[in-house]
This record gives structure tokens, C-alpha cells and sequence, in this order.
């Protein structure tokens, strides 16, 4: 087994989860059934080969640009008139599950 | 005439020519959505009064005798994991169960200004994690081809709809086959477009480097029309590429006589079900037929595509919904004393155990300690199966394969085993690792009359040469 219960609990609480037992014993299960198959990626070197986060600066770019320059057509001025109109306060509010007509507002952050 | 049947040119030249209205057009779908939704479940939320509205000014151009836009009057749906202002969006999540976005998807506008009416939102997994739509937070989406199976997943309401003659046509998304798998189990078109062709501006994000628009619909050409209405560049999405959009529509016509279409040994082998297998080599021999040339190629390391795409995109999925913390939208838990339990028990009530799952794995491959070996390692995998398709496509102008290794399965077959289900999708998972486009055509049926599937796959940006394959094959079929 790759994954304990340790690591199940350390990985929750990374992820802001709490679970239940129930949960956590699924999920130590199902991880190492997964992972036990993902292994299989071992059986390929892959030491010189780069890595791929993405494929758009690959395809549908001039390739002869480099860096920035590639992209500029994705860019543009850095002045105020090019910003785009952000949404108006109370429709940005109108989601949220508590504010205060100004603010977003949650609880205590910090304890006394 | 058939209102629900009809093909996107055939309702708008009704509407267009007066034989019917925009405005009856949108109320008998709605009329059949109210007899035969019950008992397949495709719709979450219907949009009456947009789609009404919508409806009214286009009878009242038709009236003027103006001109109709590409959609004018054609009702479709959208896939719950679009935004559209006014009308509730919920990814086919409880963590969304009352979220009412301030604004539109770009693929959604681009219709609507195309005179489309849409009709309402349609089930999906959740945030569209999923391969049956078994994962949706609100009810499972059954096949309307036999009701004891799914329609495939994610996108199955989006597939069940059109099928059912619920909507003319319907918008998608795709991150690991989620398109083009329910087109093939409901026996309808499915179009993954190259990653970048579509906006993804308001798609709710599931892997950002994966996650793909795309329209399903009941005729190549349909989907060629879609494609056309919402591809190109859009600046509220960075990915988005610029590069020219073609008439989809008028490409369809070119002959296909000549074409090279590659057959890979790897998506023929074990695991293939055998009659999808002879559905799918009867299709290749039609294609013979037309005059395409089949040549051999290989993709040889497709076997690595399942586990290089759960690493990706579960990763990808940790981070983007980390947005999802009880603070500015979504479902905020109440019992909570500190900030750090509100996130926690929020997350905790809000997302399905197979969003938590995901959540879970992808947090695990980037934690320190084993992001070299699972997050790092898959990408370079990724390079690997690029490859693979540059080295094919050097041979080839397209590629041919089963969209999915069987047709529909049970309901509740593959729920306690997530590693199955992840399988599911061993055909379509290179196309979205890769960025290359994918169209599902239907290409027969099994001995139990379930739908069999065709993908085809292209190079990047070439959608016509994949739609054209298609249309040839649907009109010889």
C-alpha cells in the first residue's frame, strides 16, 4: 500500500477537507487501487523528455516568435481605458451567502 | 412537420418561411420535454422566459421578412457547467445548488447572437467528473435507447436530449471524452474541437489544459454549423487561439476520395468489444468505399493515457476547485465556529464522493514528496503521447477508432469501482492530452439495438477534414 491513513488525513487537510471515517476508508482504498494502476507510467523513461503543461504554445502560434511575442495578440495595454468593466458591487455580492452590503463576510479568522 | 425533429437549416427555414414560429417551435419542445423528461432526466433547469423572449424577436424578423441568423429560432440546450446569466447553474453539484451567474459563456452568447433559443440547462457529473452521468449531484441521466443504461458521461443529458428530441442541438464540454462518449452511447454526433478553437470563457473550470466546448447534434452538418457559430478568438480567454475560422459547412462538400485515414492496432485490441469492433470495421470498409485510403499507424504508448490523464487531470481539478470555499457563491455550511471549519464543512457537505476523490488524487500527485513522480511525470508522458499523433499525423490526414470500447452499460455497473469507470474512456483520453480535435459519428448498432460509435480523429485546427470524413460516411451509411 502507497497510501495510509496518515497520508489520507495529511492530504485532506491540504485539500481543506475534513471526511468521515467512512469517507477516509474509501478513499484509502480507492487511492491505492488508483495509484497501483498510475504505476505503470514507471515502466517509461522519461528523463530527457520535457514536460507538457499545455499545448497551446505549441499549435495555433507563429512558432518563429519567441517568448512574449508569441502571445501579443492575447495582450493588450496596460492603460485604464483598456480595462474591461468589472462587474457593479451589488451584482458581485448577489451570490455570496453572507455579506454586509459592502463586504464578503465569514467567520472569526482569528482566535481570542 | 415533425417539430422535434428537425435538423438546425430545417427549423430556422421553417421559422424563416412561416410555415412555423420561433415562438411554437420553443413550446413544443417544451411540450416534449414535459411528456419524456420525466423519465430520462436531461434537464436541470429550463430557461421559459429567455428562451421566450428570444423566440418573439426572431418570429418578429421573420415577420418583417429579414433575414435569419445561422440558429435563428433553433432550440438547443447547454450542459450545466456553463454560465448563463440569470438562469441558475449548478455543474451538477450541491455546492452550486442555488448559484445564479451574473454573466454568459461565450459559447452561449455566441448562440443566443446567432438567434439560438435556449430551452435550459442539462445534467451532467458533477463538474463533469464522470462517465455515466451517475455523478450528478441531482439524479442520473437514463439512455433513451434502453432506460436500464446511461447515456455515458459527462456530458449525458447534453447527449439524451438530442437523442430524445428534447433539443435540435446541444453544447458540450469534453476533458477526457466527455462529448464524444454519450454521443456515441445515445447514437447522436458529438464534436470535440481543438483545444483552443472555442472560447472557454464561463465553462466552469474542471482541467484547465484539457477542458473543451463543443456542440452535439443530430447531423454532421448540424455540428459544423454549431462549430462555425462559436469558434475563434474571444479576449476574456487567453487560451483562446487566433487563428482563422473556416466554413465549416462549406468544407463538408470537398470529396474525401484520396484521403489518408490512419487505423491504429491500439485501439483495436483487448478489452474492444466484439461487436462495436465489427460496427466499426464495417464503418472503415464504407469509407474504403468512398475512396479514402486506410493506412496502418501506430500510437504506441496509448496505454499510458488513462493513468498520464487522471494524473493531469485530477491535479488541474485540486486546483481549480479550491475556488470553492463557502465565501462569494455556493453552498456555505452554518455550524461552523472558525473560517478554516466553514471551508472545510462546506466542501465537505457540497461536493459528491467522486469530486472529493478527484480532489483527493490530484492534491496528492502535486503534494512535496511525490509531484515529481506523479504530477511531473505524467506531463512528460503527455509530451510522449503528442508525439505519438505528430508521428501519425505525418502519414495521415485523419485517424479512425471506436469512440468508446463498448456500447451503453447498466445503470449502477461500474458505480463501486472508479477504476472501470476511468476506462471507460481509454479511446478518447489521447485527443484531449493531446489537443487534437474528435467528432463521434454513429456507425450501427449492437444485437440489443444500442448505439455504436465512430471518432474520428484530426490535426490540430483541422475540424473540416474530420467533419468531412464524417458527413461522407453518415451520407454513404
Amino acid at each position: 500500500m502507497k497510501v495510509t491513513e496518515k497520508d489520507v488525513a495529511y492530504v485532506a487537510d491540504l485539500a481543506n477537507l475534513e471526511l468521515t471515517q467512512d469517507e477516509r476508508r474509501l478513499l484509502l482504498r480507492d487511492l491505492n487501487s488508483i495509484l497501483d494502476y498510475v504505476d505503470r507510467l514507471s515502466q517509461l523513461d522519461t528523463t530527457d523528455l520535457p514536460p507538457m503543461s499545455q499545448i497551446s504554445d505549441r499549435y495555433g502560434v507563429d512558432q518563429s516568435r519567441t517568448g512574449s511575442e508569441r502571445f501579443a495578440y492575447a495582450s493588450r495595454e496596460d492603460i485604464l481605458e483598456g480595462l474591461r468593466k468589472s462587474l457593479p458591487h451589488e451584482v458581485a455580492l448577489q451570490n455570496a451567502p453572507d455579506t454586509d452590503g459592502t463586504f464578503f463576510k465569514v467567520p472569526k479568522v482569528i482566535e481570542r | 412537420m415533425d417539430l422535434n425533429a428537425l435538423t438546425i437549416e430545417a427549423a430556422r427555414a421553417g421559422v424563416q418561411a412561416r410555415e412555423t414560429t420561433a415562438t411554437s417551435l420553443a413550446e413544443a419542445f417544451y411540450a416534449k420535454i414535459e411528456t419524456t423528461d420525466p423519465e430520462i432526466g436531461a434537464y436541470l433547469t429550463l430557461s421559459k422566459d429567455r428562451a421566450l423572449e428570444q423566440a418573439a424577436r426572431m418570429d418578429s424578423l421573420a415577420a418583417k421578412g429579414e433575414e435569419l441568423p445561422p440558429l435563428g429560432g433553433v432550440p438547443v440546450g447547454i450542459k450545466d457547467v456553463m454560465v448563463t446569466r440569470g438562469v441558475r447553474t449548478t455543474a451538477g453539484s450541491k455546492i452550486l445548488a442555488n448559484y445564479i451567474p451574473p454573466y454568459d459563456c461565450t459559447a452561449v452568447a455566441r448562440l443566443e447572437a446567432a438567434g439560438a433559443v435556449v430551452l435550459g440547462k442539462l445534467n451532467c457529473d458533477e463538474f463533469a467528473m464522470g462517465s455515466s452521468n451517475e455523478n450528478s449531484a441531482w439524479r442520473p441521466v437514463h439512455n433513451p435507447r434502453d432506460l436500464s443504461r446511461v447515456p455515458g458521461g459527462s456530458s449525458g443529458g447534453s447527449a439524451a436530449a438530442v437523442a430524445a428530441d428534447m433539443a435540435v442541438a446541444t453544447l458540450g464540454s469534453d476533458t477526457g471524452g466527455s462529448i464524444r462518449q454519450p454521443a456515441s452511447f445515445c447514437g447522436v454526433v458529438g464534436l470535440m474541437p481543438t483545444y483552443g478553437r472555442v472560447s472557454r470563457y464561463g465553462l466552469i473550470a474542471f482541467a484547465s489544459s484539457l477542458d473543451r466546448i463543443g456542440p452535439l447534434t443530430k447531423t454532421v452538418r448540424d455540428a459544423a454549423i454549431a462549430l462555425r457559430t462559436i469558434a475563434g478568438r474571444d479576449p476574456m480567454d487567453s487560451t483562446s487561439a487566433e487563428v482563422p475560422v473556416p466554413d465549416y459547412v462549406a468544407e463538408l462538400e470537398k470529396p474525401v476520395r484520396g484521403l489518408k485515414l490512419g487505423v491504429a492496432k491500439e485501439y483495436f485490441g483487448e478489452g474492444l468489444d466484439s461487436e462495436v469492433r465489427k460496427s466499426v470495421e464495417a464503418a472503415i470498409q464504407k469509407l474504403a468505399g468512398s475512396g479514402c485510403e486506410i493506412v496502418p499507424v501506430s500510437l504506441p504508448h496509448t496505454e499510458y493515457a488513462i493513468p498520464t490523464y487522471y494524473l493531469v487531470a485530477t491535479a488541474e481539478a485540486s486546483s481549480n476547485l479550491a475556488r470553492f470555499d463557502g465565501v462569494r457563491y455556493g453552498y456555505r455550511a452554518r455550524d461552523a465556529r472558525t473560517l478554516s471549519e466553514m471551508y472545510r464543512r462546506s466542501r465537505d457537505h457540497g461536493f459528491g464522493a467522486e469530486v472529493k476523490r478527484r480532489i483527493m488524487l490530484g492534491t496528492y500527485a502535486l503534494s512535496a514528496g511525490y509531484y515529481d513522480a506523479y504530477y511531473l511525470k505524467a506531463q512528460r508522458v503527455r509530451t510522449l503521447l503528442v508525439r505519438d499523433f505528430e508521428e501519425a499525423f505525418k502519414k495521415v490526414d485523419a485517424i479512425v477508432t471506436p469512440t468508446s470500447p463498448t456500447a451503453a452499460f447498466k445503470l449502477g455497473e461500474k458505480v463501486d469501482d472508479p477504476l472501470s469507470m476511468y476506462l471507460a474512456d481509454i479511446f478518447t483520453v489521447t485527443a484531449d492530452l493531446s489537443g487534437i480535435p474528435g467528432i463521434s459519428v454513429p456507425c450501427g448498432e449492437t444485437k440489443e439495438n444500442l448505439p455504436v460509435g465512430l471518432q474520428i480523429l484530426g490535426k490540430h485546427f483541422d475540424e473540416a477534414t474530420i467533419l468531412r470524413v464524417a458527413h461522407a460516411y453518415e451520407q454513404a451509411a
